[in-house]
């Protein structure tokens, strides 16, 4: 039985240290129309 | 919360609360999925009988495994963020640092299918004036706070038709970076027609992104996008947005097309966008009334949802050739996307990020100008309706019911304010044909960030 977990960041991790505010607003680099913010850099882990 | 799907030829769980993502083979596959469900002798029982060359001796090691995972957390974590989703969002509420600037409430072009009303928001053709755009950009400047990564979108309608301001005011805000400790990074989003050499080396200066509107191909770019005399604008500005792109060395831009019920099939657009040489793409849903002769059906949702999953093979085929291209929706980085604070928050319309109309009104995002109700104020006075903030201050992932079961609820931090509105009438409601998309496009991402990473080891 083979499991592989990948490499992610962690979330709970981030809700200690996250919270800067300082990354893009979703709507603001391509969509316009659609909200999803996966796609969305983290400014302090660059 | 566990997410398990099969696609691209993996076997994929997602955990959704601690955001890991596990690549298994058939028997874990099967394991996890029923592991919550019966204790461990049924389980290995069941798993026996469907996989005779299996040991019971392995199968109790790949128990020991997942409950492994699961005390390390990565595995059938709990959800921690439910209770402080409220104090998540606080902590990034109060502070502005993204403008919508309608600087022409006016278009050269003329499509049907435009959210905007061929640019007007359902009012009166406008152009935002210099003294408007300074006084939002000192709004923005003094209601920022510690922020110092401030967005200006030049948006409309076409901004170009406004381009003198738009040069203007750029100039203004660069004029009070120092002072401010700010640093401003604009986006102008255009339909192409205007673009000259001055407006290729301005936006190559001072644009930190462009969004270049081409839905791909021709025949389908001109059924909408059309001039006043009905004349199609694909032949103009396709070789217009070749040398933009070219002058910014292929990066910082999207080629944004946006697909209907006409063109479902929008791989085929993609691909043309990437013969004509861009590589950074964008494709969206169209956002109308449900009885526009262009809104996307229930019959076209699963030839939509089949060609997201042949763009993700494309991409990975195009990948493993070393000739990689960038799909916007499918940008994920697994280790360094946006911490938990930005997943409950969503967008932040309303609070972190506002539109401003040519007089200078504020509305929660660009999708909201024209509804009167949700007018905030204006970059005069600033925000005067406190009501309506606060419903978007309150709206987190969490605040909506619908998004309870949703495994992809930390990817979309509950979807768009403005298509749930305009879907249910609510802005905590769902626009759920929206959410059908999504997951897809997740589920996609995913596997793409996971096939690349298994290509690496």
């Amino acid at each position: 039985m083979k499991i592989q977990t990948l490499e992610t960041k962690n979330l709970c991790q981030s809700a200690k240290n996250g919270g800067c505010g300082e990354c893009q607003t979703s709507c603001q680099s391509a969509c316009k129309t659609s909200c999803g913010i996966a796609n969305q850099q983290c400014e302090s882990s660059k | 919360m566990i997410h398990c799907y099969k696609l691209g030829g993996l076997n994929i769980v997602l955990d959704v609360y601690s955001g890991s993502v596990h690549v298994v083979d058939e028997v874990a596959y099967d394991m996890i999925g029923m592991y919550q469900q019966c204790d461990r002798e049924r389980l290995v029982a069941a798993m026996l009988d469907k996989y005779p060359n299996v040991t019971r001796d392995e199968l109790l090691e790949g128990c020991e495994q997942i409950e492994q995972l699961k005390q390390a957390g990565v595995l059938f974590a709990p959800d921690t963020f439910a209770p402080i989703a409220g104090q998540l969002k606080e902590k990034t509420s109060g502070v502005v640092k993204a403008l919508c600037l309608h600087v022409a409430h006016t278009c050269n072009l003329n499509c049907s299918y435009c959210f905007a009303s061929q640019g007007k928001y359902h009012g009166d053709r406008a152009v935002m004036s210099y003294e408007v755009g300074k006084q939002a950009l000192d709004f923005l400047i003094e209601n920022s706070k510690g922020r110092r990564n401030l967005e200006v979108d030049f948006f409309g309608g076409e901004p170009l038709m406004n381009f003198d301001v738009v040069k203007q005011l750029v100039a203004y805000a660069r004029s009070r970076e120092k002072e401010c400790g700010k640093n401003f990074r604009f986006t102008l989003t255009t339909n192409g027609v205007l673009i000259d050499d001055d407006v290729i080396d301005f936006a190559n200066r001072e644009m930190s992104n462009v969004v270049l509107s081409l839905d791909g191909r021709r025949e389908v770019h001109d059924r909408f996008r059309v001039d006043h005399a009905g004349n199609g604008s694909w032949e103009r500005i396709v070789p217009k947005f070749q040398k933009l792109v070219k002058a910014r060395q292929g990066k910082n831009y999207y080629m944004r097309g946006t697909f209907t019920h006409a063109n479902p099939d929008f791989l085929k657009d993609i691909e043309t966008m990437l013969e004509l040489g861009f590589t950074e793409l964008s494709m969206e849903p169209v956002v109308c009334a449900p009885d526009d002769p262009s809104a996307l059906t229930p019959e076209d949702l699963p030839i939509v949802l089949e060609q997201y999953e042949k763009l993700a093979e494309l991409m990975l085929e195009r990948h493993r050739q070393g000739k990689p291209f960038t799909f916007y929706h499918y940008m994920i980085d697994l280790k360094g996307g946006p911490c938990i604070y930005k997943r409950v928050s969503g967008c932040g319309s309303g609070t972190e990020y506002m539109a401003v109309t040519p007089w200078g009104d504020l509305y929660p995002c660009h999708q909201f100008v024209g509804e009167e109700a949700f007018k905030l104020g204006d970059v005069f006075h600033g925000v005067t309706n406190h009501d309506v903030q606060s419903e978007f201050a309150a709206c987190n992932v969490y605040s909506r019911p619908e998004c309870a079961d949703c495994w992809a609820k930390l990817y979309c931090s509950g979807g768009c304010a403005a298509n749930a509105y305009h879907a249910t009438g609510a802005i905590t409601g769902v626009y759920a044909y929206g959410c059908d998309l999504f997951r897809k496009r997740m589920e996609c991402a995913i596997m793409l960030e996971a096939a690349k990473s298994l290509d690496e080891q």
